[in-house]
């Protein structure tokens, strides 16, 4: 019930779509597209098998399209981390529980560590960085900041996109359900308090 | 006339210090833009990527790196260990590998062929027969795992407990668990010529340069360390690691930079552990109440060197007339333990706390009245009394508290309260600051310190924007550079006293120089002038602007050097007491129990931030449920492996596994007067304790072990019907 309200992991944006779609040269195996539901001549075994050589893909992130060219196995957090230097995905857990290195894809909460770099070719991506510059700072930012749901700051920026997410997608929600939806991330230091009031207050300004 | 004297303004004169100040890096470091250590990818950067032993004790017997180096991507290949070395524990490190992306250091990885001949283990901390038992061997003699590691006394214990009214025997524990800091240990070095310039994980900015000069052969005048932001410690980052050695070295060999960051197993593996306490445990009181008697006899392991909890700090805050106790620290095949979050004291809290509370049950009274009876046999009564009034209002004790497994309702979910206290020394630490007043009016502030997540730079800057009278943007704080002014590590609660204290002084002095130019300028008596609001005043009278009075300074500016802080100046002290009382509902059932509510009241002298100082105290409250309820460091004896040592299965609270937090500052005149002390420690401490409390309280059985794992939950329920 949490996974439906919150919509934070799953197949709520396509794979498929990128396999179908993307007009590039990479086309994944049915090996990689085996587990994900989807329509029936979606899950027709694709006709190339992808080369494990290095492929140059167009990754649209933070509203700039970007060339990269990496390997198929290199997994979004990586590409983002060590590409394009953003940083504020955070590699924390290594298998995909935490939620430090959440960023929204096509608007949706994700862990980046769970998506291949090709997968998300032709989706937006958008990270931490994207929510601060010199001319605007982002609502959830300010109350992360108002409630200090900041320490060592490590898990900070992936709590941040799991709330801007979250908020999106549930303007006005009330405090319970904030506190149901933000299960996916681990902080250390203890921000839980901050972070439960700061998303509350972003709801309420997002309604 | 105002007095010059170096110190803090009266109680509620000042206009920054002890507000609610945010973080002056608040927004850089939740969006994502502060670069933490794993984060520095300078151009040209290596990931370097371990290899370590799955064995907790084996020799390594074959060790083949020459197939890896050939692997594509690879750019060095480094032997740590070598054929025939020992192996201690696992998570011991074999090879280190830098490539050009991770994904190739990885394949390198699974190049390296080695052997190993596993030897005969002991891992578990918690058994003290097995341990007396088990057959381990060091350098293939005979190793003695068990040790004497302290034993004092007063009194004659066994007449005092002859004499008793009530006398209760109990066995309590609290296992081993990780520091499990978010940005694992590692570093970023980079060599430039004779240079080595490293991006270090570190709580010791400016202690650590020194440290590379003997493995890594350069000289520490050229070793330069930076820590911008760090993404925890708790105590665990003050040294430089072999790993951050073996970077170094791999930057050596390939001319190029290279990062070295723990993968998130190895982390909890060889990161930092908090070593776990067992205590068998006879405390007496008289009919009234009064404890009388004391006698433990208590083991636990802190790893490799066999020690365990500091016997000074048992029995824990209460003190009984008639003491002994006895301590044995048991050597076990795990990495070495290192200082977490208010070392050894939660651990003593533990099972003394818990054990007067099963005590004041046995005697048949209000475990808060007990305590309030006992504090006579603490060093703070004057603290925890006012502060066990505010906590058992805000929890509602009068109307929660019932005698054990006595609560209304013939559910399965029962209710409970429970009550613990602690103390801490929290001494500043010995840092030293450079302050500049530019001619335009802005404030530089320069130090060696870090910010462990505390908020050091904020509060910096909060001294000195309230000491000069300016805006926080006046002031420009740096800090995490061993090429600043020496800074003492933060360990122990002892940053914020550490640099405020500087900072405050050489602040004054600054002003002080700078209002006597303007005295000197607009001839007005000089021990007249005041600055606040960005001007200076001569009463209320403005005299000028804080930008024309810095303009007085002249172009090179006014550049103060300030030294560490002593007590004596009254900006810092030492020694806090803080209670905490916890409510809890378990479900006796299933064994799960929830937080409903948490109240710390907490004594830190004189708050600088109250915004920051309230996170710490959440903080403090957020560790403690963990190691309470699910946090352990699971050892299997057979296998000789930490078998929980990922996220998935080291069990962390989340953002709904914590109640409803309640902090309270106790801030009355005479504790503010002693300056700033220590905070982060303290509220982790009394924790485990007041829920151990609460849980007995309602379901009327000790859970003596923490955590309280639905499985310890229900065995002791079981126990209890027999």
């Amino acid at each position: 019930m949490e996974r439906d309200e919150v919509n934070r992991v799953g197949a709520g944006f396509s794979r498929r779509e990128f396999l179908k779609g993307s007009g590039a040269a990479v086309v994944a195996g049915a090996a990689a597209t085996s587990a994900v539901e989807g329509p029936l001549e979606a899950q027709q075994p694709a006709t190339k098998i992808i080369s494990a050589e290095p492929h140059t893909i167009k990754l649209n992130v933070n509203g700039k399209d970007q060339n990269l060219t990496v390997e198929p196995r290199v997994l979004l957090i990586d590409a983002l981390r060590n590409d394009l230097n953003l940083t504020g995905c955070k590699d924390v857990c290594d298998r995909s529980t935490c939620g430090a290195c959440t960023v929204l894809i096509d608007g949706k909460p994700v862990y980046a560590c769970t998506r291949f770099a090709i997968e998300v070719v032709g989706q937006k991506v958008v990270t931490a960085e994207s929510l601060h510059s010199l001319e605007k700072t982002d609502d959830v930012v300010t109350a992360f900041c108002k409630y200090d749901a900041i320490q060592c700051g490590f898990c900070t920026p992936g709590f941040v996109m799991a709330v801007r997410g979250f908020c999106n997608q549930n303007p006005g929600a009330t405090e319970d359900a904030c506190r149901r939806a933000l299960g996916g991330n681990i902080c250390r230091c203890g921000i839980y308090d901050g972070v439960l009031k700061a998303a509350y207050d972003t709801a309420q300004i997002a309604q | 006339m105002v007095e010059r004297k170096i110190g803090w303004e009266p109680q509620g004169s000042h206009t920054l210090v002890g507000g609610e100040i945010q973080r002056v890096d608040g927004k850089v470091k939740a969006s994502g833009q502060a670069k933490y250590t794993n984060d520095i990818n300078t151009p040209g950067t290596l990931f370097a990527k371990l290899l370590t032993s799955p064995h907790a004790h084996a020799k390594l017997v074959l060790l083949n790196i020459e197939k890896a180096k050939g692997v594509k991507g690879v750019k060095s290949v480094l032997a740590i260990a070598k054929v025939g070395d020992e192996i201690q524990y696992e998570g011991w490190p074999i090879v280190a590998i830098a490539a050009e992306r991770p994904e190739f250091a990885e394949d390198g990885l699974r190049a390296v062929e080695f052997k190993f001949e596993p030897l005969p283990h002991f891992v578990d901390g918690s058994d003290f027969k097995g341990a007396v038992e088990a057959d381990v061997t060091v350098g293939g003699k005979p190793l003695k795992l068990t040790k004497s590691v302290g034993k004092s006394g007063q009194g004659d214990v066994e007449v005092a407990l002859k004499e008793a009214k009530h006398v209760h025997r109990g066995t309590y524990g609290i296992h081993m668990i990780t520091h499990m800091s978010m940005e694992p240990h590692g570093s970023h070095a980079a060599w430039d010529g004779e240079n080595l310039n490293v991006a270090l994980s570190t709580e010791n900015v400016s202690g650590t340069s020194g440290q590379y000069v003997q493995p890594v052969g350069v000289d520490a005048m050229n070793v330069n360390i930076r820590c911008d932001f760090l993404g925890s410690g708790f105590g665990s980052k003050s040294t430089v690691d072999e790993w951050d050695v073996a970077c170094a070295k791999l930057a050596k060999a390939t001319g190029k930079p290279v990062r070295l960051m723990l993968s998130r197993t190895t982390e909890m593996q060889i990161g930092g552990n908090r070593p776990s306490a067992f205590a068998e445990v006879t405390v007496a009181c008289d009919a009234e109440g009064n404890v009388t008697a004391w006698d433990s006899r208590h083991w636990g392991s802190n790893g490799l060197q066999g020690s365990i909890v500091d016997h000074d700090v048992t029995p824990y805050v209460f003190l009984p007339k008639t003491r002994q106790s006895v301590s044995t620290g048991i050597a076990t095949n795990c990495s070495p333990e290192r200082p977490w979050r208010a070392p050894h004291h939660p651990q003593a809290c533990a099972y003394t706390q818990t054990a007067l509370d099963d005590l004041a049950a046995k005697a048949g009274i209000d475990s808060l009245q007990f305590f309030q009876k006992n504090l006579n046999l603490t060093s703070l009564p004057h603290i925890y009394g006012p502060e066990l009034e505010i906590a058992a209002k805000l929890i509602d004790w009068k109307g929660k508290w019932h005698p054990r497994g006595k609560g209304s309702g013939n559910g399965p979910v029962k209710r409970g309260v429970g009550v613990a206290l602690h103390t801490w020394d929290g001494a500043a630490n010995q840092s030293n600051v450079t302050l500049k007043v530019h001619s335009d009016g802005s404030v530089e502030v320069v130090t060696g310190s870090q910010d462990v997540g505390t908020g050091t730079r904020t509060c910096i800057a909060q001294v000195a924007a309230d000491t000069f009278g300016v805006s926080m943007s006046t002031i420009k704080v740096s800090l995490g550079s061993n090429q600043f002014p020496k800074a003492g590590p933060s360990e122990g609660s002892s940053t914020i006293g550490g640099v405020t204290g500087p900072v405050r002084r050489t602040a004054q002095q600054a002003l002080w120089k700078i209002l006597d130019l303007v005295a000197a300028k607009y001839t007005v008596e000089r021990t007249t002038l005041t600055a606040r609001d960005g001007k200076v005043w001569l009463g209320e009278k403005e005299v000028c602007t804080w930008k024309q009075a810095a303009t007085l300074v002249g172009p090179m500016g006014l550049e103060l050097y300030g030294g560490p802080v002593t007590e004596d100046e009254g900006l810092t002290n030492h020694q806090v007491g803080g209670v905490q009382m916890a409510e809890v509902a378990v479900d006796t059932e299933t064994g799960v129990i929830r937080i409903v509510k948490m109240v710390a009241v907490q004594d830190a002298g004189m708050i600088v931030n109250r915004l920051l100082a309230r996170s710490q105290v959440y903080s403090g409250l957020i560790m403690g449920i963990a190691y309470s309820l699910s946090e352990e460091r699971i050892m299997d004896n057979k296998t000789g492996r930490f078998i929980n040592a990922n996220l998935n299965d080291y069990k962390l609270p989340r953002i709904g596994d914590i109640g409803d937090l309640v902090v309270e500052f106790y801030e009355p005149e005479s504790e503010y007067k002693r300056g700033v002390i220590g905070l982060s420690e303290p509220p982790v401490i009394s924790t485990g304790a007041a829920i151990s409390n609460a849980v007995a309280n309602a379901v009327g059985v000790r859970v003596p072990v923490l955590p309280l794992t639905p499985k310890r939950v229900l065995d002791a329920l079981k126990g209890a019907k027999g």
